[in-house]
């Protein structure tokens, strides 16, 4: 390999007392792709926010081809050619995919020079392979489309070095393989390109070599990849063996939720139509289906955010009347919701407050109509211990924590009241390995107490790992149930498609 | 009736028409430029109040007309630079200090009006402003002396729309501008700075709410008197809605809203006197009010309007 595009030499950073960064070492040749590896919160955003002039280091240095830099701000990291694309795109909704990508460029007297912006597009469209209608707002393209203009924006300043900070979140594996093609040609071409990810196949399948970063230090280097273990990877990156969670064996008991021909009006996304299914105690049932086939609308149904058309519904033997979240929960049920930050949690409160927000009113958290705040402090500080969960204290604001922080905070305050039936939607996306076998084993500890478990996912291997049935959904019905032990990853995505009825 | 049906295709009604949309234009485009920036500047009335002032007294005590119109630009410039000190650098409440802005504003005028010209029981006035009739143009008929036989300012107003849309679309400057309003952050990584660019977004529409003040009191009114902004400002921030945002739309909405006006000012005076004026000003204030309500619906603010950009946050 030639001498380093980038190297970043002894990066140390820290807010207040916590150490982000310490000591890493990091570079980058030219035509390489280097995964940058770790859990949520191991320091890796930050360190490339430092690399991209976000932030100013403590110590530590910067060299761009052997020579060092200042990197103050964004706009040195783009002279130095060093480009990146956020998880969080920046882009502007109503302006025009060209506009997008002539911010900030001079034009030649004083106008906007369209016609070296387009010639400029075509280049990179037929070099890299990237290719978007620059006349679209960006509003009209799809999330696989805006990151490929992000990366386009990128090329278009001449960055050299490419920084992709977990790209793959919001992409669907189809479009995966796209990025993965045009990252591939770009690095064929020269251009660097450090790859951010905790998807432990992603970064096998992509990078020449990766650095692993734990608790903001390097934890270990890994020059081959691709034949190196996803086990040992996993192993640097918590600094400890990660042991899939066992289930035991289980028989389980009565029917605890039962819906019986539940359809529901065109209100929120696909309808749920005709569907009936029952989970009974001790036992996981699985939801798998493409997205949008009327998962939504069960999740709601169940939660009670939307009464059905037509149907019942009963949970541990009593039908359910007036389907508010409210009388839901008094009959036993506990719900983790899709989105944890607006459904979820109330994130400019504290964390104290979200963790009773589900039972504010009732008798264990208020006394003769006031709130009583000893016992709202109480219970959270003794959720927080008891969890695990990663904060300042129970008064933090609650959108301070991170994702796995703040699952374990939706998980904690619905087991505190055992749930005879618990929902949960996607419950462990976004988080890294050690927060959702946490997540995960909670499931299986409740399961062996005996609640009984709707999850929703699109993790197939997940939903086989924790279930003990697993039912698809297609088009807001259901299209079969098969149990965890006749399912496989072909078997279900065959019935995702709709091409297998029931089983 | 019939003489109000009569009187509206008259050429002076045309005219009349033109001259109440000037000070609405220029305040409107003000507006826009600092709003797409992302910053409501409801310190609009007092801007405008306080220019018209400065003008008037610069062009009284000098007088020049032209240095008036440049002290009210100025002064109005320089009302933006302190909105934006509050609400760009120091990242404050927009609604809270626009109003601040106006109030202080507003009484400074007030305050200086009396200091200068102390007491008086007829206003002081000037020699304003003269209709400056365009050679050729102004023999066309009705459109001639109607739009061309107009004062320099409007003029101005006219060739001010389609540069604030030159500007605004298709210079790299108007581009930042856009993309401040709509996602600050994704500037930011651009290298473009969002703090100078609002700054400066909010300072040249400052010295367009300047010189639609200096159009009150030099060319329409010829004197300063304590309502001669009148609601002008509030209005303006409604046609910036009701214009969608876009400086041809928003130059549209003064033109309708000076019609309105207009009309009613010939329905006070065509005889119609056993309805009490007051009746007849609100009218403008209703159709802009039913306006709003049908035609601004769908529109959308651009998306960082009222938010700070601070680069730590996320």
């Amino acid at each position: 390999m030639s001498a380093p595009l980038i190297e970043m030499r002894g990066i140390t950073k820290s807010f207040g007392a916590v150490k982000a960064n310490e000591a890493v070492d990091l570079s980058v040749a030219p035509g390489e792709i280097l995964g940058l590896l770790g859990e949520n919160g191991a320091g890796k955003t930050t360190l490339m926010n430092v690399l991209f002039g976000a932030y100013a280091p403590d110590a530590g240095e910067i060299l761009v081809e052997g020579r060092p830099v200042a990197i103050h701000n964004s706009a040195d990291a783009l002279a130095a050619g060093i480009g990146m694309v956020h998880q969080h795109f920046h882009l502007a909704p109503r302006l025009t995919v060209l506009e997008n990508l002539l911010i900030g460029i001079a034009g030649k007297s004083g106008r906007i020079d369209r016609a070296r912006g387009l010639a400029r597009l075509d280049e990179i469209s037929r070099q890299y392979g990237l290719s978007l209608d620059p006349n679209l707002p960006v509003s009209a393209l799809s999330v696989g489309e805006q990151q490929r203009l992000e990366i386009i924006k990128a090329l278009f300043r001449g960055a050299r070095l490419l920084i992709l900070d977990e790209p793959t979140a919001v992409l669907a594996p189809s479009e995966v393989d796209g990025l993965f093609a045009a990252l591939r040609s770009m690095a064929a071409q020269g251009l660097g390109i450090i790859f951010i990810s905790h998807k432990l196949n992603e970064v096998r399948a992509l990078t020449h070599r990766c650095v692993v970063l734990r608790h903001g230090k390097v934890a270990g280097r890994v020059d081959d990849p691709a034949s190196t273990t996803s086990a040992e990877m996993a192993k640097l990156m918590c600094g400890h063996e990660i042991v899939p969670p066992v289930k035991q064996s289980s028989t389980p008991g009565a029917s605890v939720l039962t819906l019986d021909r539940i359809s529901t009006s065109a209100h929120a996304g696909t309808p749920l139509r005709d569907v009936s299914l029952f989970v009974r105690a001790g036992e996981i049932l699985g939801i798998a289906g493409v997205s949008g086939n009327g998962q939504r609308a069960l999740a709601d149904v169940i939660s009670g955010m939307l009464p059905p058309k037509a149907g019942a519904m009963t949970i541990a033997g009593k039908a359910v009347a007036q389907f508010s979240p409210r009388e839901l929960q008094t009959l036993g049920l506990g719900r983790i919701p899709e989105d944890r930050m607006t459904t979820g949690l109330v994130t400019n409160l504290p964390l104290a407050d979200s963790m009773v927000l589900p039972r504010i009113g009732t008798e264990v958290f208020s006394r003769k109509g006031l709130l009583n705040p000893a016992a709202i402090r109480a219970f959270a500080e003794q959720q927080i211990k008891a969890y695990d969960i990663r904060c300042p204290g129970p008064m933090v604001r609650a959108g301070a924590l991170s994702g796995g922080n703040l699952q374990k905070v939706l998980l904690a305050r619905e087991l505190a009241f055992d749930p005879k039936v618990l929902i949960v939607s996607q419950p462990t996306r976004g988080l890294d390995i050690g927060a959702a076998r946490f997540i995960q084993e909670k499931f299986l500890a409740m399961r062996a107490k005996g609640c009984g478990i709707i999850v929703i996912g699109e993790d197939l291997e997940e939903l086989l790992m924790l279930s003990d049935r697993i039912a698809v959904m297609y088009e807001g019905r259901i299209a079969g149930t098969l149990p965890s032990a006749d399912a496989t990853v072909a078997r279900l995505g065959l019935m995702m498609t709709g091409a297998e009825g029931h089983a | 009736m019939s003489v109000v049906f009569e009187q509206i295709f008259q050429v002076g009604f045309l005219a009349a028409i033109i001259r109440i949309a000037t000070p609405l234009a220029f305040a409107t485009l003000g507006e826009m430029f600092s709003e797409r920036a992302g910053v409501l500047n409801l310190g609009i009335e007092g801007i405008m109040l306080l220019s018209a002032m400065a003008g008037f007294t610069a062009a009284s005590l000098s007088g020049n007309l032209w240095l008036g119109v440049l002290v009210a630009v100025l002064v109005g410039a320089l009302m933006g630079a302190l909105h934006a000190l509050f609400t760009v650098a120091l990242g404050l409440s927009q609604h809270v200090c626009g109003i601040g802005v106006t109030l202080f504003s507003s009484g400074l005028a007030y305050f200086l009006y009396r200091l200068i010209f102390g007491q008086q029981s007829v206003p002081p006035s000037i020699d304003g402003f003269k209709p400056v009739p365009i050679p050729l143009l102004s023999d066309i008929p009705i459109l001639g002396p109607a739009v061309f036989s107009q004062f320099t300012l409007v003029y101005l107003a006219i060739i001010a729309i389609p540069l604030a849309a030159f500007v605004l679309y298709r210079t790299p400057w108007g581009l930042s501008v856009r993309m401040v309003g709509e996602n600050p952050r994704a500037a930011d990584s651009a290298g473009v700075s969002v703090i100078a660019t609002r700054f400066q977004a909010v300072i040249l529409g400052g010295a367009l709410m300047g010189l639609a003040g200096a159009f009150l009191t030099m060319a329409q009114f010829n004197a300063f008197t304590f309502g001669v902004v009148s609601g002008r400002g509030w209005v303006a921030i409604a046609l910036v809605v009701f214009g969608r945002w876009d400086p041809w739309r928003s130059a549209g909405a003064a033109l309708l809203f000076a019609f309105v006006d207009a009309l009613q000012l010939r329905m006070q005076a065509s005889g119609l006197g056993h309805i009490p004026y007051e009746a007849f000003l609100m009218l403008p204030f209703i159709f802009t009010i039913v306006a709003m309500a049908f035609m601004s619906r769908n529109a959308v603010a651009p998306s960082a309007l009222l938010k700070p950009f601070r680069r730590e946050e996320r």
